[in-house]
């Protein structure tokens, strides 16, 4: 943590400076009425906001109120303290990554995706894989110097690890949408237990990606990183071909760029 | 009609490809019934409950009926041999059944054997008049509380608990939803089975089941009796089990059903000649029971781009419409499936959007269309989002969708909150209610962006359409012309639940509901 230089105070910005406005939105599980009204106010005061404004109280059912609220906090941050990392090179773009990797790579680089485990939900690995991309961003079927296999949906995790490794593949992409009862986590888990299994752990990228994903969800689970809602085909492009010069000795360990996947700034794969 | 953009010739040109392009398949279909089909039947003559590890008996059964290979003469024969061995009851016919020596049982003389089908007939003309009445019944309610108007605004519960879905439905019934859809267990489609009683886990969504039907549309009716609008409900009649899902949502009052001939073929990788077969005895259930089907082609866009793509969903709703006319469907009865979801970032998608939902109205101008919400290009950004799913709502009205799913702001974050429905639901109603009759006041000039736009798809999907016909159905599925999904004829699952109908097959359900009997 740095704790050189000055203090830089902030507070969120409605309209002016340091007014620590903030938007909620809630519902409480009781009729409307003014008494739910009352109840909503104190809810925001337990979670210590003042000024509080309760913009709008509805009618969301017979037996919930949904509430409309703008409140002020008095929560004050350091912005000098905020420790991230140092950006070293800039985003490469679609021609210039597949430069890149036709110089410093020399090969084209291969990557498996898929849902596994009982997933079906295919929308964000087809988003980051297939030709077509998502958001006016290349998928990486398009990218020449990568080989890309979408094996679809309800993969299992042992079938997605054995294709990989058949074809030398350099990253290994999941995606789990569903996440109900937390079954993309004990998913994923066994995904990692299968690929240290298979001694795969540590020698290909293992990426996660989904709605419900984080970095520091995925890392902590043991991959390398996450991708959650968001992320564009070419981030995760990026991200592999570093990961690939840094293990081919091209590119110093830990080196930092633009776009790469944070614990703090979570982004992650449109699903 | 605000435009017309293209000839009533063209437009039968159209559905004279379908007819020719769906016609080798309805000849699979005559010669084969599937597991599923066979278990439909038995439940049909009220086999109930479940056996040994929970497996429904109906599985039991048939499985047992297969392993002796003798599924080929049709259950309900099977049915009927255990009645005349002295079955008192369902329940007890299986029991016999699966002790029978079916392989060694001799065939009965001709005058018994015809005695047994004129019995077993009349117990499945007895069971289709129970059925029948059973929907009559709904029927009345719907008439005694008339719906709200259209486009139907259609919410999605998924809970996994079939009790908190209750909760979720009620609330969204009570906020102006007119269409309930419980999403299903992940996976659920690949089961080959039903699950049997209420269920209170679930991933991703509820299971499918009878009981968890009854519960749902049960407290439906009570909501709909206090609220003096009758309120719809909906479910899943796609992969493993199109038929038996069809039955138990047509004995328990259901109203509509996701169901589409090539859904399972594209998206769950299922056998086409298994979802051939399953698809039409499933969708003679949904035309006997008043059942209105939601078609999927929603999904081809959510693939493919839906700008490249726009023809492929025109083309699709065409062979859909055939196959379910061919079933006995009506028109009011095909909710055929688009949606928005052309890429925001481009120009014109107003436009865009207009047009293909126009030109869907053009093509099928008496049935009710289902339309979906934007969802392949949802960001996080909520108020963004809402935004895009108002100018859905606009397209809905416009062109008189007789069904709309709404978007939800939330989509691509989390399964929607219950505020997320209620805020969906009240943009919905104002939008409706603002701009209901718009298509009156408005032609679309002929020469314009629009039209053209509408008859550039039209015609890449008579193109399609001919490339169809001249390939056969099954190698244009095979090139990956629909939805950009490559399926075999002997790839996918099921395939082995697909059996050849012996000379003697007797079903006298599908008689029932051929009208030849």
């Amino acid at each position: 943590m740095s704790t050189k230089g000055e203090k830089e105070l902030i507070r969120a910005y409605g309209d002016r400076r340091d007014d620590g406005v903030v938007q909620l939105a809630f519902t409480l599980p009781v009729p409307m009425s003014e008494k739910a009204k009352e109840a909503a106010l104190l809810y925001c005061q337990k979670m210590g906001f003042h000024d509080i404004k309760i913009a709008a109280t509805e009618r969301a059912a017979d037996n919930y109120s949904f509430f409309i609220v703008y409140a002020h906090t008095k929560a004050v941050l350091d912005y000098a303290e905020i420790d991230t990392p140092e950006l070293v090179v800039k985003k490469l773009g679609f021609d210039d990554l597949n430069k890149v990797i036709e110089e410093q790579v020399g090969r084209r680089i291969v990557v498996f995706g898929a849902c596994t485990g009982t997933d079906t939900h295919t929308v964000g690995i087809d988003a980051i894989l297939n030709m077509k991309g998502y958001s006016g961003d290349y998928g990486l079927e398009r990218y020449p110097w990568f080989e890309a296999f979408n094996l679809g949906s309800q993969v299992p995790n042992v079938e997605l690890l054995r294709r990989a490794r058949e074809r030398n593949a350099d990253a290994v992409l999941v995606s789990q949408v569903v996440t109900q009862r937390d079954v993309h986590k004990d998913n994923s888990k066994q995904f990692i237990e299968e690929a240290k299994k298979m001694g795969l752990h540590g020698k290909v990228s293992l990426l996660l990606g989904g709605p419900r994903v984080d970095h520091k969800l995925a890392t902590s689970l043991g991959f390398d990183a996450g991708f959650g809602p968001g992320t564009k085909p070419s981030d995760v492009a990026n991200f592999v071909v570093h990961q690939v010069l840094q293990r081919m000795g091209k590119e110093e360990k830990g080196l930092h760029y633009e776009g790469e996947p944070t614990a703090k700034a979570a982004k992650g794969a449109k699903t | 009609m605000p435009g017309v953009f293209i000839s009533d010739e063209q437009v039968a040109r159209a559905r004279q490809l379908a007819l020719d392009i769906t016609a080798p398949i309805f000849s699979l279909i005559d010669k084969n019934t599937t597991v599923s089909i066979e278990r439909t039947v038995l439940r049909w003559f009220g086999v109930d409950g479940t056996g040994a590890m929970g497996a429904p008996l109906v599985n039991l059964m048939v499985d047992r009926l297969q392993q002796a290979g003798v599924l080929n003469k049709g259950a309900a024969y099977w049915y009927g041999r255990a009645l005349r061995a002295g079955a008192q009851s369902p329940l007890d016919a299986v029991e016999r059944l699966t002790t029978m020596p079916l392989e060694k049982l001799l065939p009965l003389s001709a005058e018994d054997e015809g005695k047994l089908r004129d019995e077993i007939r009349g117990e499945a003309r007895a069971a289709v008049e129970e059925l029948t009445s059973r929907v009559a019944k709904r029927n009345a309610l719907r008439a005694e509380f008339p719906m709200g108007r259209a486009p139907h605004k259609y919410v999605i519960v998924a809970t996994g608990n079939i009790h908190d879905d209750v909760d979720q439905a009620t609330a969204a019934a009570q906020a102006g939803a007119d269409v309930i859809a419980v999403i299903r267990s992940t996976a659920q489609s690949l089961l080959d089975y039903v699950p049997h009683g209420a269920t209170t886990e679930g991933y991703g969504g509820t299971y499918a089941t009878q009981e968890n039907f009854r519960i749902m549309r049960e407290a439906l009716d009570v909501e709909s009796k206090k609220l003096k609008r009758y309120v719809q409900l909906t479910n899943y009649s796609s992969g493993l089990c199109m038929a038996e899902i069809a039955f138990c949502a047509a004995w328990e009052r259901l109203d509509m059903l996701l169901n589409d001939a090539m859904y399972g073929i594209l998206f769950r990788d299922i056998n086409m000649r298994r979802t051939f077969v399953d698809q039409y005895f499933s969708r003679r259930i949904c035309a006997m029971a008043g059942i209105i089907i939601n078609t999927g082609e929603d999904n081809y866009i959510t693939t493919a781009d839906a700008f490249d793509a726009a023809h492929t969903v025109i083309a699709s709703q065409f062979i859909n419409e055939c196959f379910a006319k061919r079933a006995g469907l009506k028109d009011e009865q095909l909710g055929l499936g688009h949606s928005y979801e052309i890429d925001p970032a481009r120009p014109e998608t107003l436009l865009l959007e207009l047009s293909q939902a126009m030109l869907v109205r053009r093509c099928f101008p008496h049935a009710p269309l289902k339309y979906m919400p934007p969802t392949k290009h949802k960001e996080t950004d909520i108020f963004f989002s809402h935004a895009y799913d108002v100018m859905a709502d606009l397209v809905a009205v416009w062109t008189r969708q007789g069904i709309q799913l709404l978007g939800m702001m939330t989509e691509a974050m989390h399964t929607p909150l219950l505020a997320d429905r209620y805020v969906a639901l009240k943009a919905a109603d104002y939008i409706h209610r603002a701009a209901r009759g718009i298509d009156e006041e408005f032609t679309v000039r002929e020469d314009g962006r629009i039209a053209t736009r509408a008859r550039y798809v039209f015609e890449h999907a008579l193109q399609l359409l001919e490339e169809c016909k001249a390939d056969g159905m099954v190698a244009a599925i095979g090139k990956g012309r629909f939805g950009d999904v490559k399926r075999d004829e002997f790839g996918g699952k099921g395939l082995d639940g697909v059996i050849e109908k012996g000379p003697d097959y007797f079903n006298p359900f599908l008689e029932l509901l051929e009208g030849r009997a």
